[in-house]
């Protein structure tokens, strides 16, 4: 490892420092907004620093990193997504007297470890990465410790993440076992004979278990609902976003890097999942009546939906999914965003009931939610829209037409509980003046911000499409 | 650009509407009224200044074109583009725009600025739907009005509205997701031939298809455009969405949006797959037929006046379908006359329902009866649109059924016969209006106050275009056409092209 090494990695050391920084920060001078200004500034350097590291790249850090144009471009947004939801944390925990400022340190810890994920070339950086996450996971949904709906969603999530965890190790144990190697490069070579062989199959299931736990796909999707009605509404949005994001990202550089949906029983896997968590996803949201809930059972549904461009396999496929990414980051935060900004210090804005009428109460939050929820729904002008646009695409290029036919099916189905919710917040409801409605000015503005990116990328997707072409190594 | 800013006004005026309800109910309606008027200022403009040479015009050349790479990765392009299909169409939509406008005046009284948003916005989506000359333009267009027209019914309709809203929005976001499918095949089906990726109307006409591929990608469009027709078995969401929706949403929905369907049948399905569509052909027409006589035989068991003009809408757009299939001149004449009057007059009875509904708060003809003694000007207006509904001679709807009969009867007799007895039974449904409404001793001793400036105003012009397409037609069919035989050629060539 020399310097050069080292400058390539400063992305990665900034964010652990800033957390570090952000430690020794709390145990001198505590106060709120102090955590929230390093840790935001931090991430800023991080960013930055992306521009110093892209002319270094592509390059392997070791054997267990490689930081290629690809991986840049998701730290960039897994760090543009954190700086958005750490200002929502900001505003969620105002309104709290618990202790705050260590969720910032959580914040960055988590975010460090979906930054390995993505430049992730190995199987112990997999596991590390993964498990950096997962921890800080585990303390961020339970941060809120005195509340009981908080503290279940963290024992929950940690006990089942916790045994998808031993279902990876084994998965990789095995394709070690047969393949004598952990590098992902090394596989890929080595998994094009190999492919069909019981051991390297056997343990490709297992790893697809462990990732789809993660994922919260079908059959895989129990924890979901739970964890994301219970989580504080930012910490929910990381895990909705950031943190699936991050597999998805790995679980495209490997898979594509690997050729392994060459295969098809692997391919057959695949689509058993997309087909299950598209149908089980958009049917279970009809039954909810909470906000978080119906949020959960959609990201199932839309993870479902990604896994139908993923099964396209082709090139199309691979910019349909980053596509997709970037607009179901920017709605799925715009959404919680809006239910952090409408909770309160007794509970989260979950129950439909707190949406009633709330065009009536306030009309720019309202109409940036339903901007949020059509996107999510698929409909023009919305990054959805597009997103939608491009995985049909990439499923047609590809000639699947029973997964994309499902998939328009569903989405109608999805219509239904996306409307029920934007039909709530315009229903005339005589409601005593609410008592003295929080103020978000910081929040505010990250919604304002995500609701013009939405509306930009759903009319003018050109510049992000460039990028994109421009990122992918498949 | 001057297409453009056709959309703009509408979508400026929009926000404009919304930003100054807040301050003045008054502003936000005049600033509507200008907006959609000045549009109504522009397509007349256009049409008169080219009327003269749209007769010289060369096949395939458009009045008006603008065209811009959007998304160039995909192929995708912001072409508009009109030619004297579009112009009417679009002169027909200004029309009820400003009438929709004047005829929510008195009747919206909550949330008017977001009110005239909506509605201001779905015509942008009209507009859009009317020019697009790419199909993945076309298919956003299509899908943009979905979104206001669901919040004018969801917001300001009547008491079943949400069950009306959410019903409408499903049915054509379904249909509209089959069309997209349908869209995305016939560009794959394009890329695989040439090696072009196109979204482009004119490239893909010709697009060589087995014939199995053509007819489900016909049905993939033929699907969305019958149910905004709608077609029988389609057509469940319309009396509902019709019945529940204020007034301007009704005059939108069953002047417009129904039209936007008879619009796709005619630009995309018959050029595009000439061969699958005319295989498809006989299926169609009888589904037809069978909607001409099931809708009006439903509008005459109606006792809910609003209901009773929905279910007319499905009779009527029963013969434009007969017409569109029977593709011959006269037929489709004939088809795109009905569009037009029918547009007018049952645009027309809504706002007159409206206005009785506005009067004697129900909708309901057993609490009505004898209207006529103390309302006459109203009911000498309804008189004069329910007679122009049920197609009597020297009216604009009596022009195109007949024309679309003379067309269908060269290609089957016994259509045309079963289909002329829908014509019959429109006039049981029209005098049950007439008769039960106006007629009759005034029972329930109503006293109201008949029509007003403003309505004489909406109904007024209303009256005189019906009559001016009833009596002398040419100036339309003129217009017509030509972007009639360039269809016809773009079907006949993309014909030829399969057979080769």
């Amino acid at each position: 490892m020399n310097t050069t090494d080292l400058l390539a990695l400063l992305p990665f050391l900034l964010i652990a420092g800033t957390s570090v920084f952000v430690m020794l920060a709390i145990a001198v001078w505590r106060r709120h907004w102090l955590s929230l200004c390093i840790t935001l500034v931090g991430m800023a350097a991080a960013f930055g620093s992306l521009w110093l590291v892209a002319p270094l790249v592509p390059r392997k850090v070791t054997s267990l990193l490689i930081l290629d144009q690809y991986a840049l471009f998701y730290i960039g947004l897994i760090i543009t997504a954190t700086f958005a939801i750490a200002i929502l944390c900001y505003e969620y925990l105002q309104r709290h007297s618990e202790t705050r400022e260590e969720l910032y340190v959580l914040l960055l810890v988590a975010t460090l470890g979906s930054m390995v994920l993505v430049a992730s070339s190995h199987f112990v950086s997999f596991f590390l990465g993964l498990e950096i996450l997962s921890v800080a996971l585990y303390a961020l949904a339970a941060y809120l410790h005195t509340r009981r709906r908080p503290l279940e969603a963290g024992i929950k999530y940690l006990i089942l993440a916790g045994s998808s965890s031993a279902f990876l190790l084994f998965g990789m144990a095995l394709i070690y076992a047969q393949l004598g190697t952990m590098e992902l490069f090394r596989l890929a070579a080595l998994l094009a004979d190999a492919r069909n062989s019981p051991l390297v199959l056997a343990g490709l299931t297992f790893i697809v278990t462990g990732v789809g736990f993660k994922l919260g796909v079908v059959p895989f999707h129990l924890w979901a609902p739970d964890v994301y009605e219970g989580a504080p509404a930012p910490v929910t949005a990381f895990i909705a976003t950031v943190s699936k994001g991050a597999i998805f990202a790995l679980l495209l550089r490997y898979f594509y890097t690997a050729g392994a949906l060459h295969s098809r029983p692997v391919f057959v896997l695949f689509a058993i999942i997309a087909i299950a968590s598209m149908l089980i996803g958009n049917l279970l949201a009809l039954l909810q009546n909470n906000v978080k809930r119906i949020l959960a059972y959609s990201s199932i549904a839309h993870m479902g939906y990604l896994l139908v461009a993923f099964e396209a396999n082709n090139t199309t496929a691979s910019e349909a999914v980053v596509f997709y990414l970037v607009a179901y980051f920017i709605t799925t935060i715009g959404a919680f965003g809006v239910v952090t900004v409408l909770s309160d210090e007794e509970r989260d804005a979950g129950r439909l009931e707190d949406y009633a009428g709330l065009f009536w109460r306030r009309p720019m939050l309202a109409s940036i939610f339903t901007l949020m929820l059509l996107s999510l729904a698929g409909i023009p002008v919305t990054a959805g829209f597009l997103a939608k646009f491009y995985v049909v695409t990439a499923g047609a290029s590809a000639g699947i037409w029973s997964l994309i036919l499902i998939l328009v099916i569903t989405s109608v189905i999805g219509l239904f509980y996306y409307l029920r919710v934007v039909i709530t917040m315009y229903a005339r409801v005589q409601k005593e003046a609410p008592h003295a409605e929080p103020r978000a000015i910081g929040g505010s503005y990250v919604l304002v911000a995500l609701t013009i990116l939405l509306v930009w990328l759903g009319v003018c997707p050109v510049p992000l499409l460039h990028v994109i072409r421009k990122v992918l190594p498949m | 650009m001057i297409l453009l800013w056709m959309i703009v006004i509408l979508l400026v005026g929009g926000l404009l509407a919304w930003a100054f309800g807040r301050w003045s109910v008054s502003a936000t309606r005049w600033i509507s009224l200008i907006a959609v008027s000045a549009d109504f200022v522009i397509g007349l403009t256009v049409w008169i200044c080219s009327a003269s040479r749209i007769d010289l015009l060369q096949p395939q050349a458009w009045v008006r074109e603008l065209d811009w790479n959007w998304i160039p990765p995909f192929g995708i392009h912001f072409h508009l583009a009109l030619d004297g299909l579009s112009l009417l169409l679009l002169m027909l939509t200004f029309l009820l725009g400003t009438m929709s406008v004047l005829a929510s005046w008195t009747e919206i009284q909550e949330a008017v600025g977001f009110f005239h948003l909506n509605l201001l916005w779905v015509l942008a989506g009209i507009t859009g739907v009317f020019l697009a000359m790419d199909l993945f333009l076309f298919y956003f267009a299509w899908e943009l009005m979905l979104v206001p027209m669901y919040f004018l019914i969801a917001i300001w309709g009547h008491e079943r509205r949400v069950y009306a809203a959410v019903k409408f929005f499903l049915f054509t976001q379904l249909s509209g997701l089959l069309m997209l499918i349908a869209i995305m095949a016939l560009y794959f089906a394009h890329h695989s031939a040439t090696g072009i990726f196109t979204f482009e109307y004119a490239d893909l006409l010709g697009t060589p298809l087995s014939s199995h591929a053509a007819l489900w990608i016909m049905l993939g469009f033929f699907v969305a455009f019958a149910v905004k027709l709608p077609m029988f078995p389609f057509h469940t969401w319309l009396p509902d969405a019709h019945t529940e929706a204020p007034t301007a949403g009704s005059v939108v929905l069953a002047g417009l949006l129904l039209k936007t369907g008879a619009y796709g049948l005619l630009r995309f399905v018959m050029p595009l797959f000439p061969e699958a569509a005319q295989a498809f052909a006989p299926i169609a027409m009888v589904l037809a037929v069978i909607g001409i006589l099931y809708g009006a035989t439903l509008a005459f068991a109606q006792t809910d006046l609003k209901r009773l003009v929905a279910y007319t809408s499905v009779s009527h757009l029963g013969f434009v379908l007969l017409g569109i299939f029977a593709w011959n001149k006269l037929a489709l004449q004939g088809a795109l006359i009905t569009i037009i009057c029918h547009g007018v007059s049952t645009g027309a009875l809504f706002i007159l329902v409206g206005a009785i509904q506005e009067r004697l708060r129900t909708r309901e003809l057993a609490r009505m009866s004898g209207l006529w003694a103390t309302v006459p000007r109203l009911g000498g207006a309804g008189l004069f649109f329910a007679l122009a509904s049920m197609g009597l001679p020297g009216l604009g709807d009596f022009v195109g059924e007949f024309m679309i009969l003379l067309g269908v009867y060269q290609k089957s007799r016994i259509l045309t016969a079963v289909a002329a007895v829908g014509i019959l039974a429109s006039t049981f449904y029209a005098l049950k209006f007439v008769q039960y409404a106006f007629h009759g001793p005034n029972n329930h001793h109503w006293a109201l106050h008949d029509l007003g400036m403003r309505e004489a105003i909406i109904f007024i012009p209303m009256i005189v275009i019906l009559l001016w397409l009833g009596l002398y037609p040419q100036p339309v069919f003129n217009t017509f056409n030509p972007a009639m035989e360039t269809l016809q050629q773009h079907a006949g060539q993309t014909m030829h092209a399969l057979r080769r």
